[in-house]
């Protein structure tokens, strides 16, 4: 809880050390701040609490689904180089200062108790997203992409907002016990269609959030146009975020409308599956596949919300964690790519100038070729057993077709991942040894190692709760 | 322990070679893997009193655990793996892989992953060790492979990574279904809580887990990645897929498709034995046109796993017995035969069965061993092939007459295509690109000559692996019945 004080201020202070302190100070300033509020956030474990009249509610499932958000930030923050925009235009303090306050956002998101501090938090998040996305102002795609997501993304805000209101309407609150209580008390035949309704709509404006199909069509644009370093940011964060608050609503309030919301969510995940990965397959540039990737895992988590289980939050933490890593990793090293192919005319983020990458850069061809693996969801590496777990998942609900659905989609993936691992590995190319930050290097190699660990032995988070 | 050292033990070697890169990666990869095969000996000697098991806790709110495993059945395989694990290697002497760090670090690699699958006791880390094996190997065949290497190996992983999705998901679900708050993926619980089922769910789950090892063996019509996949690949490469690795797929049938769904065979175990013999026929015909020498073998290890899967499918002991035999046998026999290739294409630059012709009069040790090799692999009498054909040809004829006589054509055509190799390559007239043959090196010979000394050893001695295997056969045969 004191985190999200902390964070705040910290990031205010980040804009006055912007004077006077050169880039990387203030990088290392923003890693220490985040690895301070990380401790703060650790020490409320085991310490159930209400905050602000029980608007905020810290429990372990918020706070390892906080750790994960801020170990996201604190990993972004260490990919972070320039930013991949030129210096001359960059204001490293402003970013950095945003990046901690999307995370106050986040933050709020996966701990609130009350619709209204929800809404906060992803609008926080989201209003940080927008600035992001446009920040390298010079280029046309980069402003697109804002452009895009701004009107997206505040057009599915109103949606959510007018579902809540609805809710609201239907059960006189916004404290979410409350509105469990409403719901659980009213006979179903004298329950107002417009509860219903206002479920509905908060759900399209997560699915938007979240980029499910068919409300994913911002999706490529955004993560395309906008600095890689804040896609990394983005395909992390906001979806970690996005399914630690949609899983708390449908469980928690809307737990016994189960009936309502699981066939549009099953209809949903198979079609947000179907194109997320067929797509996927037909792209030549690394960052769009890895967008389309984005959409894809989203459609199995969200067949992890539908199941409901007792074991759904640590399965949903589980894959955020194991997605969270590999995602960062894989950004990371198409950022690192382009960044040193720029001034070429392809265009730097296309598998083609991966070629060759292995002979010269054999740790950061490993490092890429593990997250891909991950992705793709092979033994080994966490994205397995995510795989697993959100499929035993779904199977405790007697649920089958989907599961077939996302099995063969599963090997639809291991083919576009593995155009990567072709292009590095097997192909010819000229790419001589890129140089890589320490810190970059710190990153790379604790979240390649992170997926192994997590591959071998899940246990570790599985046993948080 | 003494099993978690086997089946860590590679890896470790193998990890090593692969980050510290020492320059005599070869001679270290040759003793580590010596140590593993007498570490597996005095491991399948305490087997052979009492099973051996390791257990630790491993994915404990899933039920699953690591839990290692040595029966009568298991250990065939372990034994098979670390017998052959040193003759490959041996066979990269004196070229620019024996030194290779990444190369031999891959396949330590391999052999760990290969390991693990036999030890498992635990469904899970079966299958775990089964997704694993394909990483190595792909990386073997994809950067050391031949022409076309990035398609064809690429259709390879995605092939097989596809069939066992499928099984992976029949798993589960049998796996949800036994006992308890966090239930179990132990082999044993698994046949317990599966002979529960329906006819119709285990005819289901039958398809799902036989469509896995299918591709695995391969069986027809799953095979198509297989000769492609087998020829480009170098020959190392082809020796660990061919001699070990397709034996998970006839392994899993054995351990987990026959004591979990026995409804399900009687329902589609006919069918599958028709698919496999129709393997059977038409890689041998296939076998039989070839121009490729190393693609000739490819499809003639097709059709000899076909055999083997129609005798375990048959579900009898003779059966089971024959296909673990004959594992050991086509294990033996196919690396020997691989390796002939190997030695033919070094020295000639062409694996052109035309362009081949009078090796025999450069090279006698050469012919001698090709010939007992290619004989094992007829399965004439007295060689190991014979014992492992005999009783799965006998299982597949209790079973379904008109199939036994079908499968009976393969020792004729086995014969018509293993012979004309050997007569187009040792005999006849010397050709332009064999007229300088050089005579075999101590390394080629060290390697030949105890793989040719142990298929007469099979076909004299096979009651001391058949007895070994015998009980834990019986004791499985019990869940099937």
């Amino acid at each position: 809880m004191t985190a999200i004080i902390a964070l705040s201020l910290l990031g205010i202070l980040n804009l006055f050390l912007g004077f006077w302190l050169s880039r990387k100070t203030i990088q290392a300033a923003t890693l220490l701040f985040l690895a301070g509020s990380m401790a703060l956030t650790a020490m409320d474990w085991n310490h159930e609490m209400l905050w602000y009249g029980h608007m905020f509610h810290t429990t372990n499932t918020s706070i390892s689904f906080s750790l994960i958000i801020q170990l996201a930030a604190f990993m972004v923050v260490s990919f972070s180089k320039g930013f991949g925009i030129d210096e001359e235009h960059t204001h490293p303090a402003e970013y950095y200062a945003i990046l901690l306050f999307s995370v106050v956002g986040a933050i709020l998101m996966v701990s609130f108790d009350h619709l209204i501090m929800f809404f906060v938090g992803l609008e926080i998040l989201s209003v940080a997203m927008y600035v992001l996305t446009g920040s390298d102002k010079r280029n046309l795609r980069s402003n697109e992409a804002a452009l895009k997501y701004f009107l997206m993304g505040s057009f599915a805000t109103g949606i959510l907002l007018f579902g809540i209101t609805l809710v609201y309407g239907a059960t006189r609150s916004f404290y979410l016990v409350n509105i469990a209580q409403a719901i659980a008390n009213t006979p179903p035949e004298s329950t107002p269609v417009f509860l219903s309704i206002g479920v509905l709509l908060i759900l399209v404006g997560f699915l938007f959030k979240i980029s499910a199909a068919p409300f994913h069509f911002w999706t490529p644009d955004v993560y395309e146009g906008a600095p890689t370093i804040f896609t990394m940011f983005m395909s992390t964060v906001v979806k970690a975020a996005s399914f630690a608050a949609l899983y708390q609503l449908l469980s928690g309030p809307f737990g016994t409308m189960y009936g309502t919301w699981v066939y549009p969510i099953y209809y949903i995940s198979m079609l947000t599956l179907l194109v997320g990965n067929i797509t996927a397959v037909y792209q030549q540039s690394a960052k769009r596949m890895l967008a389309y990737s984005s959409i894809s895992h989203a459609g199995y988590m969200l067949l992890t919300v539908s199941a409901n289980q007792a074991s759904t939050p640590s399965t949903i933490l589980y894959y955020s964690l194991s997605y969270t890593l590999a995602t960062i990793v894989a950004f990371g090293v198409v950022m690192l790519v382009a960044e040193y192919q720029t001034g070429r005319t392809e265009k730097p983020e296309n598998f083609s100038s991966f070629e060759g990458l292995a002979k010269q850069n054999p740790g950061l061809a490993f490092c890429f070729t593990i997250a891909l693996l991950s992705l793709a969801g092979i033994p080994l590496t966490a994205g397995f057993w995510g795989k697993f777990f959100v499929f035993s998942d779904i199977f405790n609900r007697h649920v089958y077709y989907p599961v077939i659905l996302a099995i063969v989609m599963s090997a639809v993936g291991v083919y576009y991942y593995f155009k990567g691992i072709i292009a590095i590995y097997f192909k010819e190319g000229d790419i001589e040894r890129i140089e890589l930050p320490g810190l970059v290097k710190f990153a790379m190699w604790a979240c390649t190692l992170g997926t192994l660990l997590l591959g071998v032995y899940p246990s570790i988070v599985k046993n948080l709760f | 322990m003494y099993l978690l050292f086997i089946l860590l033990f590679p890896l470790l070697i193998g990890s090593a070679l692969l980050i510290f890169k020492p320059k005599n990666a070869f001679a270290i990869s040759l003793a580590a893997s010596i140590i593993e095969l007498a570490a597996t000996a005095f491991v399948l000697q305490e087997a052979s009193l009492n099973p051996v098991s390791f257990s630790a806790p491993w994915v404990a709110e899933a039920g699953l655990s690591f839990s290692l495993y040595v029966d009568g059945i298991s250990g065939v395989l372990i034994g098979l793996c670390a017998l052959l694990v040193p003759f490959i290697v041996a066979t990269t002497a004196n070229t620019d892989r024996a030194n290779n760090s990444q190369f031999q670090g891959l396949m330590l690699a391999m052999q760990t992953a290969l390991m693990g699958a036999f030890l498992a006791k635990d469904a899970f880390l079966f299958y775990f060790f089964f997704e694993a094996s394909l990483l190595p190997i792909y990386f073997l065949a994809a950067i050391y492979g031949g022409e076309n290497k990035n398609a064809i190996t690429f259709k390879f992983f995605v092939y097989t990574l596809f069939g066992s999705l499928f099984f992976l998901i029949a798993l589960v679900y049998v796996y949800l279904q036994t006992p308890g708050e966090f239930h179990s993926a132990d082999m044993e619980v698994l046949y317990q809580t599966a002979k529960g089922l329906s006819a119709d769910q285990q005819g289901y789950l039958f398809a799902a887990f036989f469509l896995a090892f299918a591709i695995k063996m391969p069986v027809f019509p799953f095979h198509t990645w297989q000769p492609d996949t087998y020829t480009v690949a170098p020959a190392q490469g082809t020796m660990l897929l061919s001699g070990i690795m397709l034996k998970m797929g006839t392994y899993g049938v054995i351990r987990l498709v026959l004591p979990m769904f026995p409804l399900g065979v009687a329902t589609w175990g006919l069918t599958a034995s028709i698919l496999s013999v129709i393997g059977v026929i038409y890689g041998s015909i296939i076998a039989i046109q070839q121009k490729d020498a190393k693609r000739l073998l490819a499809y003639s290890s097709f059709a000899h796993v076909g055999l083997m899967s129609a005798g375990i499918l048959s579900g009898s002991i003779e059966g089971i017995q024959g296909a673990l035999y004959q594992m050991l046998s086509h294990g033996i026999n196919i690396i020997g035969l691989f390796f002939v290739i190997e030695i033919i294409e070094r020295r000639t630059k062409s694996r052109e069965i035309a362009q081949l012709g009078g090796i025999t009069q450069f090279s006698y040790p050469l012919t001698v061993t090709f010939v007992i090799l290619s004989l094992g692999s007829v399965a004439l009498p007295l060689t190991n092939g014979f014992i492992g054909e005999f009783l799965l040809l006998k299982s597949v004829f209790d079973q379904n007459l008109t199939l036994g006589i079908i499968a009976g054509i393969t020792i004729i055509l086995g014969a018509v295509y293993t012979l004309r190799l050997i007569q187009k390559s040792m005999f006849g007239n010397v050709s332009r690109i064999t007229a300088d043959f050089a005579d075999l090196t101590f390394a080629e010979k060290a390697v030949l000559i105890p793989l040719s000394a142990l298929v007469i050893l099979g076909g004299i001695f096979p009651s001391t692996v058949l007895g070994f295997s015998e009980p834990a056969v019986q004791q499985l045969i019990q869940w099937f019945k």
